[in-house]
């Protein structure tokens, strides 16, 4: 797919991701219907197929699921140079869009929480501050579980018994809960478990 | 060093491991953040808390909750906050960068390798597996934490209630997150201003 993008597309691109920055409260991937949005079907930057997979990739690949922007950025851009086959410059283009949209999703949200954290941390003895930050403890945990809970669920096979899939994430819960072992070979153990047809 | 609350302040005879500089908060995100396939949060807590120790499990739990309420990703919020807490500026800019830039060549090169095998289905089922075990990475994060709500001003009973609450109303009836976070997050943080002395 190609695409005409002139400076003002980009300008508009980043303000956009500014401004959902400061939205991402509790993780970019709230804001991922609001990027749909923009990114297909308003402007027809980005092909579904661009869009879904640009997720896809960023959870199953390592480090920050927010990755998924990077990739977002970057297809915008190598449809402006006319797609990946296009040589150098496609490749230019979508190392620049992907500056665009990190740098965008970014900045304001480190920066409103660099300075919320520093007034909080030079504040801790307040009674408000310290009700604040003990209160929303078993509110966290219970998140932390249910966030476990929808991502063990959430990826059924049509072809293998949903129940796999549940005891694999027990399994893996009770085995970190209660050793050491190091949890690259629990994924691993979960790919091979795939790959050979169990989940 | 400087501990997030009082109350979760290590006593001074135990003085607790650091980073050594913002190179090393620059590694150590980076190392963490390649071992986070499908999310950082279970390596950061078994990294930062339980390997390295640069977190008490209740800073930990303290810095996780603003981080989650916090607008950007949370687990760019947390290097953010471990990074400024040991070398200020530096340090923050170190520890989200270890966490970026890394991990944002590999994700480049999975997305131009991705186009050949897409139509696999057994990377596809691969993919599965490790999203199933990272889901109970992520619940036995939660799970770990909850010894330290016995020290609650609440009482541990009320603090499971809250648990069991917010695990129904985000996980089985799928209500957003910012209404939970408002009224569930609200009332526990009333509650506890209530409950701890002025």
């Amino acid at each position: 797919m190609t695409i005409a993008m002139q400076w003002h597309d980009w300008l508009a691109l980043f303000g956009q991701y500014l401004l959902l920055s400061l939205l991402s409260i509790s993780g970019a991937i709230t804001t991922v219907p609001d990027m749909h949005r923009y990114l297909v079907a308003q402007h027809g930057w980005l092909t579904e197929a661009q869009f879904t997979s640009s997720v896809a990739i960023a959870q199953a690949a390592p480090g920050p699921n927010v990755l998924f922007v990077a990739l977002m950025g970057w297809n915008v851009g190598l449809n402006a140079g006319g797609g990946i086959g296009a040589g150098p410059v496609a490749w230019l283009l979508g190392f620049f869009g992907l500056m665009v949209t990190m740098v965008g999703i970014m900045l304001p949200s480190t920066t409103l929480t660099y300075f919320a954290t520093r007034w909080g941390h030079r504040n801790r003895t307040r009674r408000e501050v310290r009700a604040f930050k003990q209160g929303m403890a078993p509110v966290v945990v219970g998140l932390l579980i249910a966030t476990g809970w929808v991502l063990a669920g959430g990826n059924q096979s049509p072809g293998v018994p949903a129940w796999h899939l549940w005891l694999l994430s027990g399994v893996a819960a009770l085995v970190v809960w209660r050793t050491r072992i190091h949890l690259l070979w629990l994924l691993g153990c979960g790919a091979a478990l795939g790959a050979v047809g169990f989940v | 060093m400087h501990p997030s609350a009082p109350a979760a302040a290590p006593p001074p005879d135990h003085p607790h491991p650091q980073p050594a500089s913002p190179r090393d908060l620059f590694v150590s995100f980076t190392w963490l953040a390649l071992q986070g396939f499908g999310g950082v949060l279970a390596i950061v807590q078994r990294e930062m808390v339980e390997k390295k120790k640069w977190l008490t499990p209740d800073q930990f739990l303290e810095d996780w909750a603003v981080a989650q309420v916090m607008p950007g990703p949370n687990v760019i919020n947390l290097a953010l906050m471990i990074g400024d807490r040991y070398f200020g500026l530096r340090g923050a800019i170190a520890a989200v960068a270890g966490m970026l830039t890394v991990p944002l060549f590999v994700i480049l090169a999975l997305a131009v390798l991705y186009a050949h095998y897409a139509a696999n289905p057994q990377v596809a089922a691969a993919l599965r597996g490790m999203g199933a075990v990272s889901g109970g990475l992520i619940a036995a994060t939660g799970i770990k934490l909850i010894p330290q709500l016995r020290k609650h001003p609440l009482g541990f009973a009320t603090c499971l209630g809250f648990v069991a609450l917010v695990f129904a109303a985000i996980a089985l009836l799928k209500i957003p997150l910012g209404w939970v976070l408002l009224a569930v997050g609200g009332v526990a943080c009333v509650w506890t201003w209530k409950k701890i002395s002025p």
